[in-house]
């Protein structure tokens, strides 16, 4: 696995998804400025294509510093209650301010982000059996609570509709003014290469930090902050993208092994290309229609964690 | 010199390590040896600061360790634990290159490079130094974990417990390169041991612990003798001379 391959992959593919939709738009269509077709490829094709690279890298990146951070290959966004904390947070934005802002809804979300995926990991302090597919069976079932008390408030306040829609992953509604807080993956991503070699001395464990002098609890958190704000506005955007925190990095270490200044951009890139793929896949199965991108993650991604999960057995 | 200063840890009400004075020596090993739960860890764990003390004070070459920069602390001491991390995919070559990170924070040059190369080449590792930490044998990977901290070369070097899970040959070879590291680069060596012969065989110095204090604590020699075992360990030892090795025989007694 490449970089130089992969960087490849991601052209062909981003260039192929410019130009799969409904509405279609050759190449040469784009030289009138002014035709319809440049305005929808500019308004919605672009952005979709940015959203779904800045989204796949970025929830990449999250579960990569997560299963670094916690020491578990199986922990990420989706297995550690991460996802529904922003959820809940999302409801509690709504609920405080009628018409939330797009920046207020993300400040809650963040702050319950973070706040869920820090509680996950003082449970995780205090398991002794530190199997490692107890502790994302531990994160599932944290994260359901979550869930429910976000389920139960927002019929309560007859906001399901609402919520349900950031339960499903959509790449269908991006367009322009509507995708920019992802931009946010990019900073992130500049912040994680830095601070690389620092996560992977942290994801040797809190003893092992100290003894190379790290500071651990400050990298955790870094870390922990970084997590929750790629969660948030992935979520807010985009919607709930399942299993790709978890699958990428665990495809990429495989391969690379677990030095994060080596892997970050293979994570990054392999995540974009996996999205990418789904996010055709589902355009294109059902034409003219959509399948959503949480349901062709969802399903092509818990396939491969199932062969993930078997072939653990084999190496480790 | 390490200097512990009265220095005790509570876990609760209890006392884990109670008022404990010790010296250890440079270019020494010594051996923390005593039954389980007298507090060996604990007093290894304070020392290298993994966890802080309750009471009391260490210094380091006469620098009070909790006033040292966790930086330059961890060029002067480094510890290894037991411990079961392996599920980090790491290459031999770059977890010893960590032991550079007090220095480079990650960014190496030249003279950090040239410090790996030489650790991996002491602890006989070049020719592995591209296979990941997680397919080696145990004995492997724990020479994978002491070319790290030769590379981190600090003065002082604490083990905790190295000889764990280990077969008879890898323990002999861990002991054998402690020893070397003593020897010929003038590392001082600190060890917590089960076994009280390798404590016996390899070690300068002895400090036995029990119920958190130091009850004993000197050359091998005065340790290693059935009066002072009695004391320690409750029971009765007969002593063996072999090979110029004193040899507890502890099985049957």
């Amino acid at each position: 696995m490449k970089k130089r391959y992969l960087f490849i992959a991601l052209l062909i593919l981003s260039f192929l998804s410019l130009f799969v939709g409904v509405s279609s738009i050759k190449p040469l269509d784009l030289l009138d400025f002014k035709s319809e077709e440049t305005e929808i490829f500019l308004i919605s094709r672009v952005p979709r294509l940015v959203a779904i690279l800045l989204a796949g890298a970025g929830m990449s990146i999250a579960g990569l510093i997560m299963q670094q951070l916690s020491r578990n290959k199986f922990v990420s966004p989706t297995t550690a209650g991460t996802l529904d904390a922003t959820r809940l947070g999302i409801l509690v934005s709504m609920l405080l301010f009628t018409n939330a802002s797009t920046i207020e809804k993300m400040i809650v979300a963040f702050a319950f982000a973070l706040a869920g995926t820090l509680l996950f990991m003082q449970i995780l302090d205090r398991i002794k059996f530190k199997d490692a597919i107890f502790i994302p069976l531990v994160g599932l079932m944290f994260g359901n609570i979550l869930s429910s008390i976000t389920t139960f408030f927002a019929y309560k306040s007859n906001v399901i509709q609402n919520m349900s829609a950031w339960l499903q992953g959509d790449f269908s509604m991006i367009m322009k003014g509507r995708y920019e807080l992802l931009y946010i993956s990019i900073p992130v991503l500049i912040i994680t290469y830095l601070y690389a070699n620092r996560f992977t001395v942290a994801g040797m464990g809190e003893d092992f930090s100290r003894n190379l002098g790290l500071a651990y609890n400050r990298i955790v958190n870094i870390g922990l902050i970084l997590v929750a704000l790629v969660t948030t506005t992935v979520i807010l955007t985009v919607g709930m993208i399942p299993f790709l925190g978890l699958i990428i990095p665990n495809i990429v270490s495989i391969f690379h092994g677990d030095h994060l200044k080596k892997t970050l951009p293979h994570t990054a890139l392999l995540g974009a290309i996996f999205l990418l793929i789904c996010d055709i896949l589902g355009r294109v199965l059902i034409y003219p229609y959509e399948i959503s991108i949480s349901l062709m993650v969802g399903v092509i991604g818990s396939g491969i964690f199932l062969y993930l999960l078997f072939r653990r057995k084999a190496y480790a | 010199m390490i200097q512990v200063r009265e220095l005790s840890k509570f876990y609760g009400k209890k006392a884990v390590v109670e008022k404990v004075n010790v010296n250890i020596h440079r270019g020494k090993i010594t051996s923390f040896i005593g039954p389980n739960g007298a507090g060996k860890s604990t007093l290894l764990s304070m020392v290298s600061r993994l966890i802080d003390a309750d009471t009391g004070e260490v210094l380091v070459d006469d620098h009070l360790v909790n006033k040292m920069k966790s930086n330059e602390f961890s060029k002067r001491v480094s510890i290894l634990k037991q411990s079961n991390f392996m599920n980090v995919r790491l290459t031999i070559r770059e977890l010893v290159s960590f032991g550079r990170f007090p220095y480079s924070r990650g960014k190496l040059n030249a003279e950090d490079l040239r410090i790996i190369e030489q650790a991996m080449e002491y602890m006989d590792l070049m020719d592995m130094q591209n296979d990941y930490m997680d397919e080696l044998s145990g004995g492997q990977r724990q020479r994978a974990f002491i070319a790290m901290v030769i590379a981190q070369d600090t003065d002082y070097i604490l083990l905790d417990e190295p000889l764990n899970n280990l077969d008879m040959k890898h323990s002999v070879q861990i002991m054998k390169i402690l020893r070397r590291l003593v020897d010929d680069l003038g590392k001082t060596v600190i060890i917590v041991l089960h076994d009280i012969n390798f404590a016996s065989v390899y070690s300068d110095r002895i400090v036995a612990l029990k119920d958190g204090q130091v009850i004993k604590d000197g050359p091998t020699n005065d340790i290693i003798n059935s009066d002072a075992l009695k004391e320690i360990y409750d029971m009765d030892i007969p002593i063996k001379q072999m090979n110029n090795c004193r040899i507890c025989v502890y099985f049957n007694s």
